[in-house]
Formats: structure tokens, C-alpha cells, sequence
């Protein structure tokens, strides 16, 4: 088999004295969506900003199509292909819609190809198009969300990094995003790493999914394992089967431990 | 009332290189008349004792210290970014007496005070029965040019929108691959530029001197009373307190001249605490 496109090899991150991620191992082969699920504050953000270069972990590597990019500065490891959507959309507020793609492409020098992009983000999510003149903050946080997700999409990047996009949103905002999440996946052959707390939604969407809890991974495997798991049926997606929830709780991380 | 607007002006381009230079990166640059006086001196040598063109001196002066603008940034600020926003002042304030202290040393600069030939020096225009001179006139010209380059630049151009992003929001315009750090200098930069042209503008009706920078102290209540942080609010804000300082000095006893722009910022304040052009949506660093 080939390289995966992303490897994380045992980073740790702190905030300050406190370590935040503690010895993280992911991989994302080419084409694939890849999750990482875990609770709020599990540590979710700290690997993406730490893949990114937003933070720098004190121990391990991030190869990303052949090359280490770990500590380097975020504008830098952008360039080589890897698109972040961060937590909470941030958009550019004051800036229109219009204005927020063409900042996505901000590192393109190819006219024509920025101009065919964005009408296929368009297509993706037709409401941007209408909305096209419109400051970025007047949108609603649905529409925000696609338009961060269409704003990484116009760098055409080799792969996008993913935190939370259903955050604060509606369940029926939540599947349109997703579905979309996996038709640019299929359809653009986009490589994606998605980070979530939407158990539900993530396994459905994804091809391999690891579990994180408080800085650690426990479980790693495809999602169609992990949706037949007991732990996960458990604590992620809520399908409770017989006996005591908390007893069984503290057994099961004691195993996978 | 021109001559007040062309006053206001000068206040305007100050206070919108305090503006351009806040919403970037939150430091407030008291330097910025500073920055204005240093032009008006290095316009002086390559005009007067030089013996350069204007029209040659004054670009050639805007880009020495876009440049200067730029490697204060690189030298100083972007090493004190996020210190508490007292300590960054005082940094601010620190170079401007630095620059003012510097310029008094250099032999043939001194504590004098100069003024330089200008195409419009000396020269009236007439509207009808108004006579008005070319220098104010020149002012509003240079101005208001200046701000349709400025919009242009800061609406329709990449980097000038990437300039947008940046202050709106660092961390996405890091994703996107923006060099925040550099374009961060770059505002620095055309801060400082905005500002010599506002004191070659300047030079004909004042005198350049090392302590013309004070001219800040009034821009500072201009780019408050527009809200500081919105541009075209620093610029309407620099119009008013011009127009307001000249006509109570016709008006009202002496003396009022010099508060008159204070007393009119806490008079808005009270009123409109955000201040005219205020924004209420917060940046996120
Ligand atoms: N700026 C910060 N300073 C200190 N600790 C932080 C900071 N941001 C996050 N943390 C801590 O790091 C851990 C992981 O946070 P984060 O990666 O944001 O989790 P998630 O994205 O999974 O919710 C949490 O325990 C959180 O309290
Ligand atoms: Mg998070």
C-alpha cells in the first residue's frame, strides 16, 4: 500500500504546563475521510491546530505528502495543500461572500481556475450564490459553516482539515452539510480529516474513525467496526443496551486502556 | 471654512493612519504625527536643499517612509504584540519622542523651523469674489485623492482585501495563507506614507519643525469621534474638528481654538459612545 497522504506520528501539545494532547498517532490515506471523535474538550481542536501550525507540539512528527510540517507557520502549511475549516467558521465578517472565496484562493495565481472553482462552490451550496454581495457576518451560522467549508475548498487543497462543522447547528442543517462533506469527497476526491462530537453523523460519513478521549486515542478502526462496537453504540451514539451505565463506564476505559 | 477643511484634513490623514494601524493590529500609534513630521523634514532636504522637484520629493518621501513604517513594525511592534495595550502606548510614545529628539540632532535639521517651496505657494484661485489660496486648496486635492487610491486600493485589490481579512480576522487569514506578519508591516507602511503626505500637504501652510508632530494630538480626537476603527469615520471625524477649531476662532474668544476638538469628542461621546461611524461587530484575534 501507498503512503497515507497524512501521517501524525506521537505528538504531544501543550497549553502552558498542561498537556493537551498526549502522544498522538493518525493516519489519512488519499481520498479518504477520516474522523476523530471525542467528547468537548477531548482534544479535537489541539490536533488540527497542531497539524496546521497554529500550535506547535513539544514531541513527534506531522508528514503530510511526504514532508514534515510540524512547527512550521500556519500560512506556510497551507501552501502545501492542507485547507483548515476551524471551529466556530470564522469567517471574515465585514467581508462579502465573494470576497471570503477569493480569499480562500488567496495563494492561486490562476485566474480561470479560481473563477470555475467558485462557480462549483457554488453549485455545492447554491445559497452563497445568492448571498454573494452579502457581508459574511449577516449570515446565519448554517450558511456561515458552507461558506468556511467553500472558502478551504477554493484553495484546492490536497486535503481539508474539518472542526466540528455541526456545531450549533439545526439536525437538518447538520445532514445537508454532511452530505455535501461527502459528495466533494467523492466527487472532487478531496481527502478529509473530520473532528467531531456528531458521533451519528461523522460514522456515517467517514471511512475510518478513531476515538480520543481527554488528549488520548483509545480505538482506531473503519466505521463500519466502529458503528458495531458496544462502546461506541454506548457513549457515542447513545444506544444504551442493559446494566449500569456508569459501572459500565469505568470498566470499559479501563479496557481500552 | 476652506481653510478649516483643509486643516481638517490634514487631521483626517492622521487619524486614518491611526485607524488603518488599530484594526490591524490594536496598537493605538501615537507616533503617528511623528511619523508626519520626519516626512516633512526629509521633503524639506531633498526639496530645499537638495534641490529635488516636488513632484519628485514627494513620492520618493512617501516610500522612504512607507519604509521606515515598515521596519518599525519588523524592529519594534511585532515583538511587543500582545503585551497589555499600556505598555505597547508607552512604546508608542517612547519612539515618537525618540523621532522628535533625533531630529532636533541632525546638524542641518535642528530645532529651526523651515518651510519649502511648493508649486502652490504664494498662488490664489478665484470662485467669483472668494479668493482662496492654492495651498489649502491643494490639501483637499491631495486628500481627497489620496483617500479614492486608498479605497480603490483597499476594495478592489487583493492585497488590499487580504489587508481586510487580516484585520478581521488573524488566524483565518492565516489558514488561508495570508502572511499576516507582513502585511501587517505593509499597513505599518502605508500608515507612514499617508502620514508624510499629510506633511508635505502641510509644509506650505505650517512650518516644519521638530515638534509639528503635536498635530497627532488633534488627529487622536478626529479618529475617536469617527469611531475608531472605521476609516471613512476617521476621515468625516478629521473634517469636522477642522471645520469646528477655525470657525471658533473666527467666533468665539481665544483659546477656545485649541479644545474645541475635545470639547466636541466628549460632547459625541456622551451621546454616541461607539462614536460616529462606530462598528458594533468585535474582531477576533
Ligand atoms: N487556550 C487554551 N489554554 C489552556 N488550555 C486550553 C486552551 N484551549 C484548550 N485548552 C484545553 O485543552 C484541552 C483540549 O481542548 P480542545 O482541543 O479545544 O478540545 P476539543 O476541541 O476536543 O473540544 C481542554 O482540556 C482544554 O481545556
Ligand atoms: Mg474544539
Amino acid at each position: 500500500m501507498s503512503e497515507p497522504l497524512l501521517n501524525v506520528a506521537n505528538i504531544e501539545t501543550y497549553y502552558g504546563p498542561i498537556m493537551a494532547i498526549r502522544g498522538i498517532s493518525l493516519e489519512a490515506r488519499q481520498g479518504s475521510i477520516v474522523t476523530v471523535l471525542g467528547a468537548n474538550g477531548a482534544g479535537k481542536t489541539t490536533i488540527l491546530k497542531t497539524i496546521s501550525g497554529v500550535m506547535d507540539p513539544q514531541k513527534g512528527t506531522v508528514t503530510f505528502d511526504g514532508q514534515e510540517i510540524q512547527r512550521q507557520d500556519p500560512d506556510k502549511v497551507m501552501r502545501y495543500g492542507l485547507s483548515h475549516v476551524p471551529e466556530g467558521r470564522e469567517v471574515f465578517p465585514l467581508l462579502s461572500v465573494r470576497e471570503n472565496l477569493m480569499m480562500g484562493a488567496y495563494t492561486r495565481k490562476d485566474a480561470d481556475g479560481i473563477a470555475q472553482d467558485m462557480e462549483l462552490v457554488y453549485t455545492y451550496f447554491p445559497v452563497l450564490k445568492e448571498r454573494s454581495e452579502q457581508p459574511a457576518g449577516q449570515l446565519s451560522g448554517g450558511e456561515q459553516q458552507m461558506l468556511a467549508i467553500s472558502r478551504a475548498m477554493m484553495a484546492r487543497p490536497k486535503m481539508m482539515l474539518l472542526d466540528e462543522p455541526s456545531l450549533g447547528l439545526s439536525p437538518r442543517l447538520v445532514k445537508e452539510i454532511f452530505e455535501i462533506i461527502v459528495r466533494m469527497n467523492r466527487e472532487q476526491g478531496m481527502t478529509m480529516l473530520l473532528v467531531e462530537q456528531n458521533a451519528h453523523m461523522a460514522l456515517n460519513a467517514a471511512d475510518y474513525g478513531y476515538v480520543l478521549e481527554v488528549g488520548r486515542i483509545v480505538m482506531g478502526d473503519t466505521c463500519a467496526r466502529l458503528k458495531e462496537s458496544d462502546d461506541i453504540k454506548e457513549f457515542y451514539l447513545g444506544i444504551k443496551e442493559h446494566g449500569a451505565r456508569g459501572k459500565r463506564r469505568w470498566k470499559r476505559k479501563k479496557t481500552w486502556r | 471654512m476652506i481653510n478649516g477643511a483643509a486643516v481638517g484634513c490634514i487631521y483626517a490623514l492622521v487619524a486614518l493612519g491611526f485607524v488603518l494601524i488599530y484594526k490591524a493590529t490594536e496598537v493605538v500609534n501615537f507616533a503617528q504625527g511623528d511619523l508626519l513630521m520626519l516626512g516633512a523634514f526629509i521633503a524639506f532636504t531633498l526639496i530645499a536643499l537638495m534641490g529635488w522637484s516636488y513632484w519628485i520629493a514627494l513620492p520618493v518621501t512617501a516610500v522612504i517612509l512607507a519604509a521606515f513604517g515598515w521596519g518599525l513594525d519588523r524592529a519594534v511592534f511585532r515583538r511587543v504584540i500582545g503585551q497589555p495595550q499600556f505598555a505597547i502606548i508607552m512604546v508608542t510614545i517612547g519612539i515618537g519622542i525618540i523621532m522628535r529628539a533625533g531630529v532636533s540632532m541632525v546638524p542641518q535639521w535642528g530645532t529651526e523651523t523651515y518651510s519649502i517651496d511648493t508649486p502652490f505657494s504664494n498662488k490664489v484661485v478665484r470662485f467669483g469674489d472668494i479668493v482662496v489660496a492654492q495651498e489649502y486648496l491643494s490639501i483637499i486635492a491631495g486628500t481627497a485623492i489620496l483617500c479614492v487610491v486608498l479605497y480603490l486600493f483597499f476594495r478592489r485589490s487583493r492585497l488590499g482585501i487580504a489587508m481586510q481579512a487580516a484585520s478581521q480576522n488573524q488566524l483565518a487569514a492565516y489558514y488561508m495563507g495570508i502572511p499576516v506578519k507582513t502585511v501587517f508591516s505593509m499597513i505599518w507602511g502605508i500608515s507612514a506614507a499617508v502620514a508624510t503626505v499629510a506633511g508635505i500637504l502641510l509644509a506650505p501652510v505650517s512650518l516644519i519643525e521638530a515638534n509639528m508632530g503635536l498635530i497627532g494630538l488633534k488627529a487622536f480626537p478626529a479618529a475617536v469621534l469617527g469611531g475608531f476603527g472605521s476609516i471613512p469615520g476617521a476621515v468625516v471625524g478629521g473634517l469636522i474638528i477642522g471645520i469646528i477649531e477655525q470657525l471658533s476662532a473666527a467666533y468665539l474668544p481665544d483659546g477656545f481654538k485649541d479644545v474645541a476638538a475635545y470639547i466636541v469628542l466628549l460632547a459625541v461621546l456622551v451621546v454616541r459612545p461607539e462614536g460616529l461611524f462606530g462598528e458594533s461587530m468585535r474582531k477576533k484575534v
